[in-house]
């Protein structure tokens, strides 16, 4: 299980692990699931551009990322942001359509993409990964404060001058970042439930922001080793454990902050 | 302190504010009064200077300004203590880890005591009361020690008991700090017997003065345009319009406009 290939598997899938538990923590707690969830999948059909213009396909995903973020952030200025996230999603997946049609990918690659490819990481994989996931937390960290207050109240933040509409973009390029290197490791539909499973659970675990932010990392972890692990083990397949892990996390989560409020009624 | 002169704001050719015109002394206590929509909140980022008056001009003399949004909605599931809020208003806004510091606990011990909030510093945000969550909205609000202090309908969604905390802890604050305050609400009453000046808007203008300059029928009746009754019964003062005539605000001719207490 630790031997040769599968050593890339940990190291690769622990990056993107980590990484996802402190953006998503962001994500649960600025009502951003949605944007999770479609920025992943815009920025899929990225693989499908690279193939037929027979670039690299890390290039094919960011050129994706990046239109997608555009898209979302131009459009949320005329509208409501779920409907401009979902119009930029179907004309990214749109367009994923018409490359795939025009290129002889196989299935099997484009079932990765969404579904993850864990055990067929290689070692080349890992710089891009590790760079831009540190360029990622490295953002959220920088941001920490103003992230956080406008997620409490965009009027309080505008009042400190905390300009929300600068951060929800910068917030926006942190998630496209994250997704797009988390992607071709666990899969569009998995890094949504990697960015909001974990997150979710530990909001609920402690009141503390910067204590919250490390159980959702560290459940994230957990997450992704135990579904490597199961997966190597039964030959499932790991999106089938890191969506449930996910769940339960949450579930689990939800369980424990009844508990705790109702701790406090009584006292 | 603060001097507004000739104020006009108009958005998609639509008149919000004209020539709103009032100055506040240092340490007064001010009641922003004016039923739904009559751009009580337009007029407060305009002070802000988040909203830019197409005429006109706000002078704070360069003093910092609290701030209280009306309407908070905070989300029970954000795991952050009331003291983390409070701390967001000393320094939300700067980039980085807010790294642990003993002076800076110390300014936010001192908040949460100034607006009574020490019992409940430590629970999550949102699972205190709306009088409890609008005190720690004041202490993110003053944690910078600003002058003057801006409040949007703080009063609105509070239960009898809260308002009158509420308005207590301002008036407190207001003296023992000479702070200004300027505070907008549709319902003027909880305010009396604290407001030393008020500020009254409808149809986009404004008169101000002490409440005894202003609340009476034959300034409303300009203000508003139309003839109004200021009647006191028990104590009490209802300001009525007449009603009947055209281009009335339905709400205005059916209803009193605000029942207040004289005293």
């Amino acid at each position: 299980m630790f031997s040769g290939f599968m050593i890339n598997t940990w190291i690769a899938a622990s990056i993107v692990a980590a990484t996802a538990g402190l953006v998503g923590f962001f994500v649960v707690v600025r009502g951003a699931s949605f944007a999770a969830h479609a920025l992943p999948l815009s920025i899929f059909p990225g693989a499908a551009a690279a193939a037929w213009l027979g670039i690299n396909e890390i290039g094919g995903l960011v050129a994706f990322a990046a239109l997608g973020v555009i898209g979302i952030d131009a459009l949320s200025r005329r509208g409501r942001p779920e409907v401009a996230t979902a119009l930029t999603l179907v004309m990214l997946l749109g367009l994923g359509t018409l490359f795939l049609s025009r290129t002889t990918t196989y299935a099997q690659e484009v079932y990765g993409l969404l579904f993850g490819q864990v055990l067929g990481i290689g070692a080349a994989d890992i710089t891009p990964i590790a760079l831009v996931s540190a360029a990622a937390a490295g953002a959220v960290l920088l941001l920490f404060r103003p992230l956080l207050l406008s997620a409490v109240s965009r009027d309080l933040a505008q009042a400190r001058g905390a300009a929300p509409a600068r951060t929800d973009l910068a917030f926006l390029v942190i998630l496209a970042m994250a997704s797009a290197v988390a992607l071709p490791v666990v899969g569009a539909l998995l890094v949504f439930s990697l960015m909001v499973g974990p997150a979710a659970a530990a909001r609920n675990l402690t009141d503390r922001a910067g204590l919250a932010i490390a159980l959702s990392v560290a459940i994230s972890l957990l997450t992704v080793w135990a579904a490597i692990a199961l997966s190597y083990l039964t030959n499932w397949p790991v999106g089938f454990f890191v969506g449930f892990f996910g769940a339960l996390a949450y579930g689990l989560g939800r369980g424990a902050l009844h508990l705790r409020r109702a701790r406090r009624a009584m006292a | 302190m603060l001097t507004l002169s000739s104020i006009s704001v108009a958005f998609a050719g639509r008149t919000i504010l004209h020539n709103v015109d009032f100055t506040l002394a240092q340490g007064s206590f001010c009641g922003l009064i004016g039923s739904n929509g009559s751009g009580k909140t337009t007029l407060l980022r305009t002070i802000l200077g988040l909203v830019k008056p197409d005429r006109g001009t706000v002078d704070t003399g360069g003093h910092e300004i609290g701030y209280v949004p009306q309407k908070i909605q905070l989300d029970p599931f954000m795991p952050l203590r009331a003291r983390d809020v409070v701390a967001l208003g000393l320094d939300g806004n700067r980039f980085g880890l807010p790294l642990p510091s003993a002076a800076r606990r110390r300014t936010v011990d001192a908040m949460l005591t100034a607006v009574d909030a020490t019992g409940f510093a430590d629970r999550r945000v949102g699972d205190l009361s709306g009088g409890q969550q609008q005190r720690i909205m004041i202490a993110h609000a003053l944690v910078r020690r600003p002058k003057l202090l801006l409040l949007d309908e703080p009063l609105a969604n509070l239960d009898l008991r809260s308002v009158a905390e509420v308005v207590s802890l301002l008036h407190t604050l207001s003296f023992e700090q000479r702070i200004t305050v300027l505070l907008s609400a549709h319902d003027m009453n909880p305010l009396l017997p604290v407001m030393d000046r008020i500020v009254y808007l409808a149809n986009g203008s404004s008169v101000s003065g002490t409440v005894g300059e202003v609340v009476r029928g034959a300034v409303l009746s300009r203000l508003y345009g139309y003839h109004i009754d200021v009647i006191r019964v028990h104590g009490r003062v209802l300001v009525v319009a007449a009603g009947g005539e055209d281009g009335l605000d339905a709400d205005i001719a059916c209803e009193p406009v605000h029942v207040t207490q004289i005293r």
